[in-house]
């Protein structure tokens, strides 16, 4: 009898170390597909111990990407200056801010920013980390201005987004912290590596001839010489994610990285954007002077200007650049436009 | 049935006898190579950068602006180190760790750069994230240095150089490349390994401009790496540019 006691005395132990065990949520670990070329020639992308991704941060993160509820007075989500159909860019020189405001750099483009390795975001590197850019422009008053008490309040009170949170991270208790793991999920999903030249370095496209010279140009020292700051067949980023002074400008209105450092080395510098998909990209360069590829090439070919943290990497300044013909000129921009991803713009895992 | 048990019992001697032998423990120490670099000796600190403050040999002023390079096979006895980028100015990889190394003489080397059978194209992912490459038209592989920077033209004028070095490619005939490995074998000698030890390995970067060859930047400063002439000089003036440091045990 008292043997009977002790096996039910085991069998109730049993049974509450089960339930416990049922009670710990974990959300499902979302299988981010790293395209081919990716995975053969770059190291693995950056995702944060403290942030994996999940099936439900991912969706998390897009509900909110898309949703005005983040900006102060409500009328304008993160998407509404990057649209998937201009490559998560948008179309003006300067986007304008919830209040009307204009701001003074170009919207960049999001896409690959997993592997953005030293994990230095925005033009002049001002954030780093993906989680910390999430927040700057939600409460940069002059994009979407808004309040994280207020927004978190909202969220909080929402009829939705307490079970989401529960969901993605296993607490209905929203705060900023997770409102930016969440969004920066989802832009970790967002990835672009289906262009024509991606499916050329796969052995699945051929190149025309001018697109193959103007490869060539970009991968040479005494041409473009594109390729030390913007990758190569080997780097298919199609960036070096670094911070250069271009030669845009001989004095600075804005200056760039310098004015994160605070160190005058890094004055008139800024992020190298990828590049890729520019055909949706425009306008171009960090305060999106130029309207057209052509007016992008012209100023490497002649159009440098020279001032003291010019990089050295900018040849023949005192010529005003490398100095390539009309025929180079067309074939560079032959071969920038293989680097456009249909798909991506298409891609209904980023849509609304 | 006699014989057979002696041969038995000496087996088992013999087997335990070299089973002890195994059990003798061999010290192991780990060694740290760290990379330093100095001006003629004068040491260099990321403090250094983006001024006009060293002059070379020819009398050019200059700015250091990027400094990384590739060390590859470096190797402690029989211990190696595959490769390592070294980013001067960011101040990454600048050390290495050998590990399991036995106490005692052991020579030190390392190559500057890649040698042709480990300079293949693309293979090095950490490389290529970091944009190292080295264009397939002029042989593909990697850089061995990517060293940038600003020096005074005759006018006294601000001019840039880029002082790339990468293994020698003849480009005449764009079909028909002609390679020359241009990496650099750099002997050490022997070092005394007692305990964990930190080996200093300088680079004196004057040196690069120096000996043999007296380097005119006003002659040659950007499109160096399609320049098979510049690519053997910059190895001749490698050959001096490398040498023991400080050695420190813990």
């Amino acid at each position: 009898m008292r043997k009977l006691g002790l096996y039910i005395l085991f069998f109730t132990f049993l049974m509450s170390c089960s339930s416990k065990e049922e009670d710990i949520y974990v959300p499902v670990s979302y299988n981010l597909q790293i395209p081919e070329l990716f995975a053969d020639k770059l190291i693995a992308p950056v995702i944060p111990a403290d942030n994996p991704l999940t099936e439900e941060g991912v969706a998390l993160g897009k509900k909110l990407f898309f949703d005005r509820i983040l900006s102060g007075n409500q009328t304008q989500s993160c998407a509404h200056c990057h649209k998937l159909q201009e490559a998560f860019s948008d179309s003006f020189q300067f986007s304008e801010g919830a209040e009307g405001d204009l701001g003074s750099r170009n919207s960049m483009p999001l896409f690959n920013l997993a592997w953005n390795f030293d994990e230095r975001f925005a033009w002049d590197g001002k954030e780093f980390g993906l989680e910390n850019q999430v927040i700057e422009p939600i409460v940069n008053p002059v994009e979407m201005h808004g309040d994280l008490k207020e927004i978190t309040k909202r969220l909080n009170n929402h009829d939705r987004y307490p079970d989401l949170f529960q969901l993605a991270f296993g607490t209905s208790e929203i705060s900023s912290d997770l409102v930016a793991k969440a969004v920066a999920q989802f832009m970790r999903t967002i990835i672009s590596a289906n262009s024509k030249f991606d499916n050329y370095l796969l052995g699945e496209a051929t190149l025309t001839v001018e697109e193959q010279n103007g490869f060539n140009i970009f991968m040479s020292e005494e041409k473009g010489d594109c390729f030390h700051c913007h990758g190569s067949n080997n780097n298919p980023l199609w960036t070096d994610n670094q911070f250069h002074n271009n030669g845009l400008d001989e004095t600075f209105t804005d200056l760039g990285l310098g004015a994160i450092t605070g160190d005058s080395a890094d004055n008139g510098k800024f992020k190298s954007p990828s590049l890729r998909n520019l055909t949706y990209t425009a306008p171009y360069m960090h305060d999106g002077r130029f309207s057209t590829l052509e007016e992008v090439i012209n100023h490497y070919s002649e159009g440098l200007k020279f001032s003291e943290t010019i990089d050295p990497l900018m040849k023949k300044v005192n010529q005003g650049g490398v100095g390539l013909s009309d025929a180079e000129k067309a074939d560079l921009k032959a071969f920038l436009l293989t680097l456009t991803d249909q798909e991506f713009i298409n891609n209904p895992a980023f849509k609304n | 049935m006699r014989k057979i048990i002696f041969t038995l019992v000496v087996f088992c001697f013999t087997f335990l006898a070299c089973s002890e032998d195994n059990d003798v423990n061999i010290e192991t120490v780990n060694v740290t190579l760290k990379f330093t670099q100095n001006w003629d000796g004068t040491a260099i600190s990321s403090s250094d950068f983006n001024q006009f403050k060293f002059t070379n040999e020819n009398g050019d002023l200059i700015s250091i602006e990027r400094l990384r390079y590739v060390v590859s096979n470096t190797t402690i006895g029989a211990v190696a180190n595959n490769y390592q980028l070294i980013d001067v100015v960011e101040n990454t990889g600048a050390e290495i760790v050998l590990e399991g190394i036995t106490k005692g003489s052991k020579s030190l080397n390392f190559t500057f750069g890649f040698n042709d059978a480990d300079n293949l194209d693309g293979i090095y992912p950490d490389l290529n994230s970091a944009s190292f490459n080295v264009p397939e038209m002029l042989g593909g592989g990697y850089h061995y240095m990517q060293f940038d920077g600003k020096y005074k033209d005759t006018n006294n004028a601000d001019a840039n150089f880029n002082y790339h070095a990468i293994r020698a490619a003849d480009i005449t005939d764009p079909d028909n490349l002609i390679l020359q490995d241009t990496s650099i074998d750099i002997d050490l000698g022997n070092v005394e390994i007692s305990d964990n030890t930190t080996i200093e390995i300088q680079m004196n970067v004057a040196e690069w401009f120096k000996n043999p060859n007296t380097w005119n930047l006003n002659e040659l400063n950007t499109v160096l790496m399609p320049n098979f002439d510049a690519q053997i000089l910059m190895n001749a003036n490698g050959q001096s540019v490398f040498s023991l440091g400080e050695i420190t045990n813990n």
